[in-house]
């Protein structure tokens, strides 16, 4: 069976797009294929930063003739109808059409349509290109002459050259011919830009990849990611020292090659004294290099980096090296600068004098500074819910109030809130936006602040999503919720809430954060004395729900034990666990079975207007059954009560429990439909009080099975 | 001596002078057949507000054209004391509209002129997108790398003062500062060595331009009157409309505009202002974005109205 070679050649791709744009070709070509009548047995796709690959195998080399029979109407039926009956099958004149007998319907016409099969060739030249023209590039382009004329071709960069062929190993693979603008298809490539700028005839995918690899193309991206980290690896182990792994570097550096060459270069010792995280990314962001330890020394740095070039130089690479470290050096020259700015005093301490004032800010200490600076700076945090200093007033109310419900020294907790933000004004956060946090955390311990205060101001932007560490140390846990409660009170309050996909503010995430830093640190927290509005506590419980789900819970569990007003999230939880602890036993099972029972049996008769008593009337109780369920009903709805008193809701479903025994014999024994109507009301108010002592600790009619 | 060493060893050699680095990409450029142009006679933040670039590159008539634009940053100031960054520095611009298909292999031929060996170096296309919000402008292209080093930006224009591009030019800026230090194998800018001489007759570009940063510095951090560029801002954006509306005149649509360039001068000395103002520090986060709006909208008058002139492909008869 024929494979299929595609090559679309283009001037260099961003890397952040290559993987997913050769998936994209992959998708539309064979989802084209398939739609026209072919079949495949395999399609790979493959990226350079220069180019997008698609490997297909084994296509069927042409279509399926297609025979169909359209039905028509009888042969007397109206000219209209038979006038009808050829548009719709396209024939031209009813001559072309067969008449066909029924024993039943008489003489009918019959159109046999026949659509011949086509060869896949022609199917690929038809459907490429409209693939190439709507490509789905986040961003695209126009270029050259072409884009003097609507309609022009547009590209992620400008389009170079197309490869197309088609065959069975067996035979010369042809080339597919088709046409875009000025580019014409064909079965010429390039390799590397400067070792080998000549043109590659190719025939099919083996010898391309093949021609490719001498012209120093490695087309797998994941075998160049394997070379560059491997080689990467060698080197420094070979020097002593031991790679810092980063993923996405690098994918984003396999991305930004074709013929991988690893180099190592160096900068002053000197820049070692600037904290590991900043050199890291100083080296990572601007340059895309990696940062080297010595081995078995976690959470150093050398003064050596991984440089990944796309040459092999003609002198070895000792200029590329040299060059690389040059601009290292400057790099990390700015970031010293930054280190060192960020400790020092603020040029103009004299205009901050009335933030700290107004603040309680020592403006001796340099963090304090930048705090009073992000304050008088007026920087808006959002049009409607004022500037960065007024936020930090609200979350340091919040945290006032808060500090004793988690347990720890408000005055601590005060500190942390007002030097949480203060990095934000600091060059080095200036420059790498995604340290603040830890850039505070760094200068805070710097001047001398208690250490969980330097926690605090990192960890309260703590948990960032599903995955991340949720901070446990008292301070850090009184600024994380502080923190997320006044942004989420703040949005709602302006009206701006997440919808559908949208959630600039990761407001999802905020609550989350709350959600997850309440029920892990076990903290008691009615959410409604923080601010929490009756729309976002809603919220918050769906947002409850999502997480206990995704914890394994039943979603029907947490619908029974949740009401609108509930605003502690820790009760919750403890409902869910115990409500699904006791539906795990027999007696929690058979309860559930007979309170649903009782439920249905009430909803029929509710519906039907059956007279229902409105209290049991325990001097109509004739069976033994219905006595002792009676009396059970009494015990149970007091001991539950008193447990869900004591939050002892395990107790509370022990004592919902011990319902089961009565509840199966007054089924087995007692016929609630009793001819009397007195003796029928009474047992249906029986039924109705099962209900009610169930609901004091969940809607057991909520609860599936 | 080779005939290539006798090269290197003269003092026009880029590997050796400044201005010897500007006399290549002028040869090489010129050989390809762009107008070499003269800076323009007025302060611009970048080579794109040469009117040979911003307006030049709207309409449909071909246009090539190199030339180097001294930029003034005022932000980017730092008193003569740092290496790296000028308030002051010069940029080499070229525009070729339409864009050729071989453009990146033009610019390639452009750094082997200047004797950077693809070889030897390694140069890069790294993915940046280009972005004037005060022109109106923007495009997609690369940061070009030399061993890790930026030194170019290559961008496709697709919209120049709030126009689509028709066609599309190709514009190449280089640093030619940075470059220049790389070539010249120097870590301080001030120690470049501008005409190539040996010894006593080396002038170095601080003997040029050190005392000037650091006047330049005390202006548009100390000493420029905020009132007086505040005022001069309105005046520049009064005067850009005023232009464009004598020139449009009585303009019956088969008439072209009249006073498009002048009005644009206009367009180029009030963001400059902006600039001024911007690194005295009086324009407060919210303002900051009505003034760059204001910039935006007279680019936008201004490139309209270009295209209504010869130059920007009207013709009398057309229309």
């Amino acid at each position: 069976m024929p494979d299929l070679l595609l090559e679309l050649r283009s001037e260099e791709i961003p890397a952040r797009m290559q993987r997913k744009a050769a998936g994209d070709l992959k998708k539309l070509v064979t989802d084209g294929l398939v739609d026209a009548g072919l079949t495949y047995e395999a399609a790979r796709e493959y990226w350079t930063p220069r180019r997008l690959t698609l490997d297909v195998r084994g296509v069927t080399a042409r279509s399926a003739d297609i025979r169909e029979e359209r039905k028509g109407p009888r042969t007397d039926a109206p000219e209209k109808a038979i006038a009808g009956f050829l548009r719709g099958a396209g024939l031209e004149s009813i001559e072309h059409a067969t008449v066909k007998s029924d024993p039943k319907k008489g003489d009918f016409y019959v159109a046999v349509i026949e659509k011949p099969g086509r060869p896949a060739e022609d199917i690929v030249a038809d459907i490429m290109p409209g693939i190439i023209r709507d490509f789905p590039w986040p961003k695209s382009m126009r270029w050259g002459e072409a884009s003097a004329r609507p309609g022009s071709l547009r590209w992620v960069r400008p389009l170079q050259s197309i490869v197309c062929t088609f065959g069975p190993e067996t035979e010369e693979p042809v080339v597919v011919e088709f046409e875009i603008g000025a580019l014409k298809s064909g079965n010429v490539t390039y390799g590397h830009r400067f070792h080998a700028p000549g043109p590659i005839t190719v025939r099919r995918f083996d010898d391309y990849a093949e021609q490719l690899e001498k012209a120093r193309v490695v087309l797998d991206a994941d075998r160049r990611r394997e070379i560059i980290l491997s080689d990467a690896r060698n080197l420094a182990f070979a020097q002593g020292f031991e790679l810092v792994e980063d993923d996405a570097l690098a994918d984003e550096v396999s991305g930004l090659v074709e013929w991988p060459v690893i180099l190592m270069g160096e900068f002053e010792e000197d820049f070692l004294s600037i904290p590991p995280e900043v050199v890291r990314l100083t080296i990572k962001e601007n340059q895309k290099c990696f940062v080297l330890r010595p081995q078995g020394r976690p959470g150093e740095l050398t003064n050596r980096f991984i440089i990944t070039a796309n040459i092999e130089a003609s002198d070895g690479g000792k200029e590329i090296a040299h060059g690389n470290g040059k601009v290292v050096r400057a790099r990390l020259a700015d970031a010293l600068h930054f280190w060192k700015t960020d400790q020092a005093d603020l040029p103009d301490l004299d205009t901050l004098s009335a933030s700290a004032a107004s603040l309680g800010l020592d403006l001796a200490k340099p963090l304090d500074q930048r705090m009073a600076k992000l304050d008088a700076l007026n920087v808006t945090f959002h049009a409607k819910l004022g500037t960065q200093g007024q936020r930090i007033g609200r979350i340091r109310n919040l945290a006032r109030q808060l500090a004793p419900v988690v347990g720890c020294d408000v005055q601590t907790a005060d500190r942390a809130v007002l030097l949480a933000k203060a990095d934000l004004t600091t060059e080095a956060v200036g420059e790498f936006p995604e340290l603040q946090g830890t850039m505070g955390r760094k200068y805070a311990l710097l001047q001398g602040e208690p250490a969980e205060v330097a926690a605090a101001i990192e960890e309260h932007y703590k948990p960032q999503g599903p995955s991340d560490d949720v901070p446990s140390s008292p301070v850090s846990v009184t600024v994380a919720l502080a923190d997320k409660l006044d942004t989420l009170n703040g949005f709602w309050s302006i009206d701006e809430k997440p919808t559908g996909s949208k959630d600039p503010y990761a407001l999802r995430r905020a609550a989350l954060g709350v959600i997850r830093l309440v029920l892990e640190n076990e903290i008691r927290l009615p959410l409604s004395g923080f601010g929490v509005s009756e729309d976002l506590l809603a919220f918050f419980h769906d947002r409850l729900k999502v997480y206990l789900r995704d914890k394994g819970a039943r979603h029907d569990l947490i619908d029974a034990v949740i009401s609108p007003d509930e605003d502690d999230l820790l009760i919750v939880c403890k409902r869910v666990e115990a409500l699904a602890e006791l539906l795990e036993s027999d007696d929690g099972k058979n309860l559930l079975a007979g309170t649903k029972r009782a439920a249905n049996i009430l909803v029929a008769e509710e519906k039907k207007k059956t007279h229902i008593a409105h209290d049991v009337d325990a001097a109509l109780l004739t069976e033994p059954a219905e006595k002792s369920l009676s009396d059970a009903i009494d015990k149970a709805e007091v001991s539950a009560a008193a447990a869900v008193g004591n939050e002892d809701f395990a107790g509370a479903m022990r004592a919902l429990g011990s319902l089961r025994q009565p509840v199966d014999t007054f089924f087995d024994d007692v016929l609630v439909n009793a001819e009397d109507d007195a003796v029928r009301a009474n047992r249906l108010a029986l039924l109705r009080r099962i209900r009610a002592a169930t609901e004091t600790v969940a809607d057991f009619s909520r609860i599936n099975g | 001596m080779t005939s290539s060493a006798r090269a290197e060893a003269s003092s026009l050699h880029p590997s050796r002078s400044f201005q010897g680095l500007i006399l290549a990409l002028h040869n090489y450029w010129a050989e390809y057949g762009c107008v070499i142009l003269q800076p323009y006679d007025m302060e611009v933040g970048a080579g794109t507000f040469h009117p040979a670039t911003t307006l030049r590159s709207l309409g449909p008539r071909p246009w090539n054209a190199a030339y180097v634009q001294p930029s003034r940053r005022p932000t980017d100031g730092r008193y003569g004391e740092n290496p790296n960054r000028l308030q002051h520095y010069y940029q080499y611009q070229v525009l070729l509209k339409p864009s050729p298909p071989n453009l990146q292999e033009l610019y390639l031929g452009s750094l082997e002129a200047i004797g950077i060996d693809p070889l030897l170096h390694d140069l890069r296309f790294v993915e940046d997108d280009w972005e004037s919000p005060t022109l109106g402008a923007w495009g997609l292209g690369w940061e070009c790398w030399c061993d890790g080093m930026e030194v170019s930006q290559f961008t496709y224009f697709q919209q120049v003062c709030g126009i689509e591009c028709s066609p599309v030019s190709g514009e190449l800026t280089y640093g030619l500062e940075r470059l220049a230090m790389y070539v010249q194998g120097v870590d301080n800018v001030y120690d470049l060595n501008f005409n190539g001489g040996a010894d006593n007759d080396r002038v170095t570009y601080g003997e040029v331009f050190l005392q000037a940063e650091q006047e330049y510095s005390r202006y548009n951090f100390e000493f420029a009157n905020t009132q007086t560029l505040l005022r001069h801002f309105d005046d520049a954006e009064a005067e850009c409309r005023a232009l464009l509306e004598q020139g449009a005149a009585g303009l019956d649509p088969a008439q072209a505009h009249k006073c498009v360039l002048p009005a644009y001068d206009q367009c180029i000395k009030a963001s400059h202002v902006f600039n001024l103002l911007d690194a005295r520090g009086v324009i407060s986060v919210t303002e900051r974005q009505s003034y760059i709006l204001r910039v935006r909208n007279l680019s936008k008058m201004c490139g309209e109205a270009f295209l209504r002139t010869e130059a920007g492909g009207f013709s009398a008869d057309a229309a």
